[in-house]
């Protein structure tokens, strides 16, 4: 008898500790996340990035404004959000900065962070992240040089601004530390969301013999649109765009706000309400080149891109 | 409509019907919110306090109103002389841009005259992008449908190449990150706050404008020509008035003021500083189109704007509001401000009627109220003599056929 | 420079710019039969951008793109009959009811796509029907002889509209109530019929311009038309209320559109210009219209409701 209520009281304790333990885990139970972004939740790019990641915090709940062009709205539903209560506010747009700059003064207890950008304006309660999508650009752009009979590339872009240049110019840089002759065509459109234009600006780039494509933001499907049509292989980033066309997209540099996102509520939990500036890379995966399973990439090719992966990881 | 209501219910009636209109729009808007699992008690009473039930919300609303307010008071004058103007989304831009330059290439001075300034160079940099039609209309019968819709494509295009090319924060460049703002702007420009952290000076300039454009309108002969053009061009070119000309100056007036509600969006803004994303609603907030509604709401009268404007300002804010408490998609709140808009103007007929048969009555009575007598005349506007041309066709000396 | 004048470049220029136009065709094809009849109808982008994504989402569901077309149209048709009531019955201001539909069709059609639709998800698009015989002429062939049927409909309803306007009685009760409303009512001519009649083909063509544009696409987007529906207001002025003149101004900013995209492809426009550049079709539209002066009028009851009597 008493062995067998040893062995209970034993297990019980056993049990309240794993629980303690686990418990601990669930740290973003009813933490709160507002998040405000320019487009939509559902482009398949940008904004879709942040909403897919904070989506993935278990136990947080989230809060959206999308569509929020127009910064002094911005400000406003920033201002709200954090009158709310809410324990993180994110300003997901570049252009809300200077917004942001002058919120975060009049909520110390509130946590602020704003994407994509390398500034916390010196405030205690700002973060600041961005992605290095030059990274993912130039791994890509190795494999879209190995992959490209004609050493001819082509790359649609918005305006040649923030996360979209730094894409580019990374992409092009690969391709050219890949293939030195090889022909790089940077096409922008200089619009956001003219999706018919970002597709004739791909049939140009592929009339200029272009085999790989690239693109950035959210008009590019129209690009993708194009690329299937004439059998030209796709490179995407932001999201993973294999579903849009299957047959040839390659892969995609998708952005893995999470582990930024946990790191956030966990300093938050410990006091540190900003500060600090985040860079989402591949060494510490908030990059992560998401291949599509269906295409056949050659197993050298892979081999090129894992290598240039590496060699970001490894520099820190 | 054979019920006698005397003058005072007639006017009740008239007045409350945009907002009868509101109603019906918001029950439509109440089913989608339904439909999307959202509470339309729990929004729609969100809605209200967050346009009108705290100081904070209120000053939102008004500071959300002033741009409607500018150009609105810019579309009266434009309508009353019979221009249609959907170029103010471009002139804002234009204004926000010449302001921006002003603050960023002149000296340093104290904020009795930087302000001014900035503001003047908003006012003049709005009058450009409204002269251009203006004149175009004037001297080339270019129609300004067409040119305002042509240059607010134009105008979006200048701010990109401006706030990524000469004006671009250099601290940007010096970072990569190229963001296509400028630096946060001199400070003796920023519009003086005269309450609480955020309520600028912006409001009291816009009402200003309006009540000056009321004067503009109704005591000076400038005003009463634009008027005459608007009511009748035949009748006003057979009195000698220079018909293009004047509707070329209507165009530029009413461009001047978008400007000027540009420059006060830029320094009156959280950030000080001007910044884009590419888009013209990224900057203006779609004031542009809805400083139109905003004027039809207010009749055409320029004092009238003034309520009118706040009240679509607190829809607007208060659609965000609603949006953030019941987390239903920001693209229903658009929808919503459309189908106000769509309402409120269907309705706006009845409006007319019945305050234009009052002014009839009391005139035949002997009273003539400004605002009464310019109503009933603005039921006129809707039945004035044709227009002799819109564009192309014809000169100086009316050799239209008809 | 000399790059940009060989045949290939210029044969893919001219056939990008079809593309680019069509939508801008049709959608202000339908305009003018509106704004002949007297009516504005500011709200065009509205429509097209809910004749897209009904398009769409028809061919999402259904795998044939002749059904989105069709979806399109019926859209375009009830929004054109709305438009109608708004601006004929209800007599309501045109410059500023159509900006009330436009605002309508853009957050609705996002709306019902972020909730019925959620992640893009690409759907057909029109296959290429070459002509026989013609599609093989060297140049000439590829330019204009290669396209999807959609863009040869486009193309013919041209002549078709000219004719219906112009030798057809219909199209004499279109002009007239558009020039004269008072003359034609009093010979029996339904004002309001004929407006509600020239409306909703005004939004019926509105909505397949749409639906045209997502198909051709392969996707929807938020604001995918990112305001082709003002351009093809705008060129309603342009081609001074005639078919043939509004094809032109369309093929002329496609034309500029898709040079300006050449250009940038080939490098001969310097990255920090680009912006300059992308004013081009705006400013050359303007240009276009002030040295190519013509002689039209614009219908004299152009945005005036009409009341018997007055």
């Amino acid at each position: 008898m008493k062995k067998r209520t040893l062995t209970l009281v034993v297990l019980m304790a056993a049990f309240a500790l794993i629980a303690a333990a686990c418990s601990s885990d669930d740290s973003a139970e009813g933490f709160r996340i507002a998040i405000v972004a320019p487009s939509a939740s559902n482009d398949l790019a940008f904004t879709q990035s942040i909403v897919d990641s904070a989506n993935r915090i278990e136990g947080a709940e989230i809060a959206v404004t999308d569509g929020t062009f127009v910064v002094e709205d911005a400000a406003v539903a920033l201002r709200d959000y954090a009158t709310e209560g809410y324990d993180l506010v994110i300003g997901h747009g570049s252009q809300y900065g200077g917004s942001l700059s002058e919120i975060a003064p009049d909520f110390p207890e509130t946590s602020f962070a704003w994407g994509t950008a390398a500034d916390t304006f010196g405030l205690p309660n700002v973060f600041s992240y961005e992605a290095a999508s030059d990274q993912g650009g130039e791994v890509m752009g190795i494999m879209a040089a190995a992959l490209s009979p004609a050493a001819n590339v082509g790359i649609v872009g918005p305006i040649e601004v923030g996360d979209a240049k730094l894409y580019v110019d990374g992409f092009k840089a690969g391709v050219e530390a890949q293939n030195p002759s090889a022909t790089v065509n940077i096409n922008y459109i200089d619009s956001f969301s003219d999706v018919a234009l970002a597709s004739e600006a791909a049939q140009s780039l592929i009339g200029a013999g272009a085999d790989v494509l690239s693109g950035t933001a959210q008009m590019t499907v129209g690009a993708v649109g194009v690329a299937k049509t004439e059998g030209v292989l796709w490179f995407g980033t932001q999201s993973n765009q294999t579903s849009l066309a299957p047959e040839i997209v390659v892969a995609s540099q998708v952005y893995h706000w999470e582990n930024m996102l946990n790191d956030m509520i966990s300093k938050i939990g410990d006091g540190t309400l900003g500060g600090e500036i985040y860079e989402i890379n591949f060494a510490n995966e908030g990059l992560v080149i998401e291949y599509n399973e269906d295409f056949d990439l050659p197993d050298d090719v892979k081999d090129l891109g894992d290598a240039a992966i590496d060699a970001f990881k490894n520099e820190g | 409509m054979s019920i006698n209501l005397n003058n005072r219910q007639r006017r009740i009636l008239a007045y409350s019907i945009p907002v009868l209109a509101v109603f019906a729009a918001l029950l439509f808007g109440a089913v989608m919110l339904v439909l999307l699992g959202a509470n339309p008690v729990e929004g729609y009473s969100e809605m209200f306090i967050g346009a009108f039930g705290s100081g904070n919300a209120l000053i939102a609303t008004i500071l959300k109103a002033t741009p409607l307010l500018f150009v609105g008071t810019g579309i009266v004058i434009a309508f009353r002389a019979n221009v249609i103007n959907i170029g103010a989304e471009g002139q804002m831009v234009l204004g926000g841009l010449f302001a921006t330059i002003a603050a960023l290439y002149l000296p340093e001075m104290p904020s009795i005259i930087m302000v001014p300034a900035v503001l003047i160079a908003g006012l003049a940099g709005g009058a450009l992008w409204g002269w251009i039609p203006g004149a175009l209309k004037a001297y080339y019968r270019v129609n300004e449908i067409l040119s305002t819709i042509m240059l607010n494509i134009v105008a979006v295009q200048l701010m990109s190449y401006l706030l990524r090319g000469p004006l671009i924060d250099p601290a940007e460049i010096e970072r990569g990150t190229r963001i296509p703002q400028t630096e946060r702007l001199v400070e003796s420009a920023d519009l003086p706050i005269i309450f609480g952290d955020r309520f600028h000076i912006g409001p009291l300039i816009a009402v200003l404008c309006a009540i000056a454009t009321y004067y503009l309108l109704w005591r000076t002969p400038l005003g009463y020509r634009l008027r005459a053009v608007g009511l009748s061009e035949h009748a006003a070119r057979y009195a000698g008035i220079p018909v293009r000309r004047t509707i070329a100056l209507a165009l530029t007036m009413s461009g001047a003021l978008a400007g000027l509600a540009g420059a006060v969006l830029v320094f009156g803004s959280e950030s000080h500083r001007m910044v884009t994303d590419g888009s013209t609603v990224g900057f203006t907030g779609s004031a542009g189109f809805n400083g139109i509604v905003a004027a039809l709401l207010g009749g055409l009268h320029p004092i009238w704007t003034i309520p009118a404007s706040f009240l679509f300002g607190g829809l607007i804010v208060g659609g965000q509001a609603l949006q953030r408490a019941v987390q239903v998609p920001s693209a229903l709140i658009v929808a919503l401000n459309g189908l106000v808009v769509v309402f409120v103007v269907a309705a706006d007929r009845y409006r007319v009627r019945l305050l234009s048969t009052e002014g009839r009555e009391e005139a035949a009575e002997g009273e003539s109220p400004p605002g009464g007598e310019e109503e009933s005349s603005l039921g006129s506007v809707y039945d004035a003599a044709p227009r002799g041309t819109d564009s192309y066709g014809q000169d100086e000396f009316g050799d239209d056929p008809r | 420079m000399s790059e940009v004048f060989t045949t290939a470049v210029m044969v893919a220029v001219v056939a990008s710019a079809i593309r680019l136009a069509v939508p801008l065709l049709l959608a202000a094809l339908g305009e003018t039969f509106g704004q002949r009849s007297g009516v504005l109808n500011l709200g065009v982008d509205g429509i097209m951008l809910l004749g897209a994504f009904t398009g769409y989402y028809a061919v999402l569901k259904t795998d044939n793109v002749w059904l989105g077309l069709l979806a399109g149209a019926i859209v375009g048709l009830v929004l054109g009959l709305a438009s109608a009531v708004i601006a004929v019955t209800l007599k309501a201001e045109q410059g500023i009811s159509g900006i009330g539909v436009y605002l309508f069709g853009l957050g609705m059609s996002d709306l019902l796509f972020q909730k019925l639709v959620g992640t893009p998800i690409p759907i057909d698009q029109f296959p290429a029907v070459d002509i026989p015989v013609l599609s093989d002429i060297p140049y000439i062939g590829e330019m204009f002889f290669q396209h999807s049927l959609v863009i040869y409909l486009a193309f013919l309803s041209i002549p078709v509209a000219t004719f219906v306007i112009n030798r057809t009685t219909f199209g004499m009760k279109i002009r007239a109530v558009g020039e004269y409303p008072d003359a034609a009512d009093t010979l029996g001519v339904s004002v309001a019929g004929v407006r509600y009649a020239t409306e909703i083909i005004g939004g019926t063509l509105a909505g397949i311009a749409g639906a045209v544009l997502a198909i051709t696409l392969g996707i929807f987007q938020q604001n995918l038309t990112n305001g082709a529906g003002f351009i093809a207001i705008a060129l309603v002025y342009f081609g001074a209320w005639r078919p043939t003149g509004i094809m032109l101004g369309a093929l002329l900013f496609g034309f500029v559109n898709a040079l300006v995209l050449e250009l940038k492809t080939l490098e001969i426009i310097p990255r920090d210009l680009s912006n300059i550049a992308a004013m081009a079709p705006a400013i050359i539209t303007i240009l276009a219209l002030v040295f190519v002066a013509r002689r039209f009028r614009a219908p004299s009851a152009l945005t005036k409701p009409f009341t018997r009597g007055k």
